[in-house]
């Protein structure tokens, strides 16, 4: 354990803690752009500068271990001087776009834009333009509203293993070139789109959908293969119109394209929404009410069952749906038919 | 998986994803990882960030060899030769844990019996890896304090899949890699709801809990559990009902939410099974192949809709929770199934369809989630054994005992056994069938989620380089693949992802089912098809 004081406080932070971390265990404030718990410190954007008893000029908190008897200042007039020109600086060549950006509401930088107040630009100057067509279904990249905090290059190396994204340029024509310049690695899987901390990558099908805050959250699980990873569902008007992952659940917020793109299949027009009845082997499947295609079902089996012996009766279950149903559907075949004829077809 | 339960006393995942990104060494066989399990991969890139050496044993050049500090290229169908003889290096080394061995297992004279003639030389000959390393292989694994073994598929799906699975659980056994924190033995589940599927006693000879049928003091409990008198007889498994419909046995059958007339290997047999039965129901919320089959068709609810619980890959049970309606007069499965069973047998149905009582029932009758209720799911959910209320759950299995008589694991003597169908002149390629990373399964719901059928809109056939040269064949060329069984038309990608003489297929696609190839030769033990080995022939296709 290290013992150190931030803003007065006393803080105990365990070994190998920065500075950023023990101030947020302690629940003491510091803006960040660039940070992300899940990834390496990397010291970019300088928002989350603090003074050090005994150094001569700020420092980037995200990368400076805590130590024994260090005491730390989060905030000062210098300081919250020194983050208003960087925020600032930053939007200095960004859109005004938040009225129709998809991220409004849930940009880190509208929010330190509100936070210092931010109205007119001391230096507003020239807006960068490096936005280009990608031919990809899933990923939509708004360039201009980089803040190169450099959260989808990591994620996309770091966690990802692929590294389809690097940086190109230096300067003020830095530029993240995603998926598109290395195309052929990029396996979709949204990472870097859910890290960016501004409207510069967003979901292509999100496009047009009511944004985060109008819609209602639903905490479940992926139905797609055995990682089980948690999901948020995004519902509008009955709708399922985005899906995300919170970073602190069992696959800390990561997901795959399938997981995280692969919804639409919810909403398709394809999906059956009346029972069907066969009338006479041969013929066409014809909608029917519910209860007569429940009556017939019961009556069809117990039939057979009564005739030919419960072994001639026989059910698949699913490795697609619920405990629950999958309990009940073998209970219906073991007490209700009387037979053990019940498996499901994918034993793997 | 009939292989780890014989030998362990259970068949799930023996430890924690978590935990893969703390493995010294990783053993990743039969398991395309990044594509089918992809977020269970980035633990294991993790732990190679961490230093941890990774073995991939793969005929394909999967994605994962990029971060492999030795790939095992062995011949598809060979799995249990390589693990016999990197079994039968640790053993001439002295590498083995001899400690874990004489405490916690048994059988091991015979077994290690049965391994001296696997030498590496030999395993060289049947898989094509050379004999070197397989022994770096054997060192590395057993050399590194904690390693864990990953496995999907790609070794279970054969005739002698029960076999390879054996031999993957004596390795772990050998180098006491049971039992502790970050290693085990590691069965990769498909399906979202596999594991569950099997805890729930949707399977022929159990009950939920994999409590017997064939156990007079089990059938007793679940007479009196569910107040009928039960059938003492085990049920037919999904591959013998086939047979069992063809000779008229077999006249009712119930299916849902899945898709079987795509998804079994031989599926013109499969198909041919479910024309010649009385009454088929489809249950499902897509007119899938299968579907288009029944005689009822009653749809259903997507996981969107509906209330209930997933069991994951690690064991873990986790909440699933509606979000939206289902469309028009769709109803939820457990509505449905409820409706039914009322009608067959009201006796038979449970008190209400509502799922928090039901999985309270559940957990009345099976002692590894007696703990377990709606009240404890949120977040994370909770990883079985979980017998009480105040139990965290259980990260890994096994750390004092295996559930078995006496407690120990046992070994098996694996033989060598070949793949049923091997290559001839006549058919002289080696088809290994699999899935994509856009893909899930029979495609029913990923074909129809736009951006995902627009990234892999189309069935393909991996072939190598040396062999479309040999045949003429240029890439996105249409072939014609054929079989014993059938035959399809995709367009080759050429590709040395595959070796010489192997063709790969995934097997999402309707329009080109690798299904129509495939044998339905089963595992004698589990009862698991051939879907993954057969024999074909490959030809440009008739304009
Ligand atoms: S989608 Fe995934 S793989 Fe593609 S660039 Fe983003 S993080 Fe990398
Ligand atoms: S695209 Fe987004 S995540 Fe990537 S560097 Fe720019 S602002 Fe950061
Ligand atoms: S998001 Fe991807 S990796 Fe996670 S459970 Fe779903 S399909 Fe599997
Ligand atoms: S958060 Fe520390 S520099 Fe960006």
């Amino acid at each position: 354990m290290i013992n150190l004081t931030i803003d007065d406080k006393k803080i105990e932070a365990p070994d190998g803690a920065t500075v950023l971390e023990a101030a947020r265990l302690a629940r003491i404030d510091i803006p960040t752009l660039c940070h992300d718990p899940r990834m390496k410190p990397f010291g970019a954007c300088r928002l989350c500068i603090v003074e050090i008893g005994g150094l001569p000029r700020p420092v980037t908190s995200c990368t400076t271990p805590a130590t024994e008897g260090m005491v730390v200042v989060t905030t000062n007039s210098k300081l919250e001087r020194l983050r208003k020109t960087t925020v600032e600086l930053l939007l200095s060549d960004h859109p005004n776009d938040c009225m129709v950006c998809i991220q409004a509401g849930q940009c880190s930088l509208q929010e330190l834009a509100y936070r210092y107040g931010l109205r007119e630009n001391r230096f507003k100057g020239a807006v960068r333009q490096h936005n280009r067509v990608d031919n990809n279904p899933f990923i939509m990249r708004e360039q201009d509203k980089c803040v190169l905090c450099g959260l989808c290059v990591r994620v996309c190396d770091e966690v990802e293993g692929v590294a389809a994204i690097g940086f190109a340029n230096r300067g003020f024509e830095s530029d993240i070139c995603p998926p598109f310049k290395k195309d052929l690695d990029c396996e979709f899987c949204g990472q870097c789109v859910a890290v960016c901390p501004t409207g510069a990558l967003s979901g292509k099908m999100w496009a047009g959908q009511p944004r985060l805050e109008q819609t209602r959250s639903t905490e479940t699980t992926c139905t797609y293969c055995g990682c089980g990873c948690n999901l948020t569902l995004h519902t509008h008007a009955d709708k399922v119109v985005r899906v995300t992952s919170r970073p602190d659940n069992h696959n800390r917020g990561w997901l795959c394209v399938k997981g995280r793109f692969g919804y639409e299949f919810i909403a398709s027009p394809e999906r059956l929404t009346t029972p069907l009845i066969r009338r006479q082997k041969g013929g066409p499947l014809e909608p029917a009410g519910w209860d007569e295609t429940l009556d017939l079902v019961a009556s069809r089996l117990t039939a057979i069952r009564d005739q030919h012996g419960a072994d001639a009766v026989a059910g698949l279950a699913s490795a697609r749906c619920t405990n629950e149903e999958n309990y009940l559907f073998q209970k219906m075949f073991r007490a209700g038919i009387g037979t053990n004829n019940v498996d499901h077809c994918a034993r793997y | 998986m009939a292989g780890l339960a014989t030998k362990f006393g259970s068949g799930a995942m023996t430890n924690s994803v978590e935990g893969i990104s703390r493995n010294k060494a990783l053993f990743v066989i039969g398991s395309n990882t990044t594509e089918n399990h992809p977020i269970i991969a980035l633990r294991m890139k993790e732990a190679v960030a961490r230093g941890a050496q990774l073995i991939v044993a793969d005929p394909r050049r999967i994605p994962l060899v990029k971060f492999a500090t030795l790939w095992l290229r062995h011949r598809p169908g060979t799995d249990s030769a390589l693990l016999n003889a990197m079994m039968q290096v640790i053993i001439a080394e002295g590498l083995e844990d001899k400690d874990f061995i004489a405490a916690r297992t048994e059988g091991f004279a015979e077994f290690a019996e049965s391994l001296v003639k696997f030498t590496p030389e030999f395993a060289e000959e049947v898989t094509g890896v050379p004999a070197e390393d397989i022994r770096r292989a054997a060192r590395i694994y057993a050399g590194a304090e904690n390693a864990g073994i990953y496995y999907a598929m790609g070794i279970t799906q054969h005739t002698m899949g029960t076999n390879n699975v054996m031999a993957v659980g004596n390795l772990a056994m050998l180098t006491g890699n049971l039992g502790k924190d970050a290693a085990g033995v590691n069965p990769l589940r498909g399906q979202n709801n596999v594991q569950g599927a099997c805890d729930m006693g949707c399977l022929p000879d159990v009950y939920p809990g994999y409590q017997k049928v064939a156990l007079p003091a089990v059938q007793a409990k679940f007479e009196k559990a569910w107040g009928k008198a039960l059938s003492p007889r085990p049920g037919l498994t999904a591959s013998e009902m086939t047979g069992a419909m063809l000779e008229g046995k077999l006249r009712g059958l119930y299916i849902f939410g899945e898709n079987p007339a795509l998804s079994d290997p031989n599926m013109a047999h499969s198909i041919k099974a479910f024309n010649a039965l009385d009454f088929l129901v489809v249950q499902d919320i897509f007119m899938t192949e299968t579907a288009e089959l029944a005689d009822v068709v009653l749809p259903s609810a997507s996981f969107a809709e509906k209330n209930g619980t997933f069991t994951c890959s690690e064991r873990r049970v986790q909440r699933v929770r509606a979000a939206v309606s289902p469309p028009g007069q769709a109803r939820d499965d457990l509505s449905i199934i409820h409706a039914v069973c009322s009608r067959i047998d009201p006796a038979a149905a449970t008190s209400s369809a509502a799922p928090a009582e039901i999985f309270a029932e559940v957990a009345a009758l099976w002692p590894n989630m007696a703990g377990m209720g709606y009240d404890r799911l949120d977040g994370d959910g909770l990883q079985w054994p979980c017998p009480t209320a105040d139990n965290p759950g259980t990260p890994f299995l096994f750390k004092d005992s295996f559930p078995r008589e006496g407690g120990k694991a046992v070994f098996s003597v694996v033989p060598h056994v070949l793949s049923d169908e091997l290559p001839d002149s006549e058919y002289p390629f080696v088809l290994t069938t699999g899935r994509e990373l856009f893909h899930y399964h029979t495609g029913t719901m990923t074909r129809k989620s736009k951006g995902l059928d627009a990234v892999a809109h189309e069935p393909f056939i991996e072939i190598n380089p040396s062999d479309a040269v040999g045949l003429g064949i240029k890439d996105a060329e249409m072939l014609t693949v054929s079989s014993r069984r059938g035959a399809i038309r995709l367009k080759a990608r050429v590709s040395d992802i595959v070796p010489a003489k192997v063709v790969f297929i995934p097997f999402h696609y309707k329009e080109a089912a690798a299904n129509m190839l495939t044998s339905d030769a089963l595992d004698p033990i589990c009862k698991i098809m051939e879907a993954k080995v057969c024999a074909v022939r490959v030809e440009k296709a008739a304009a």
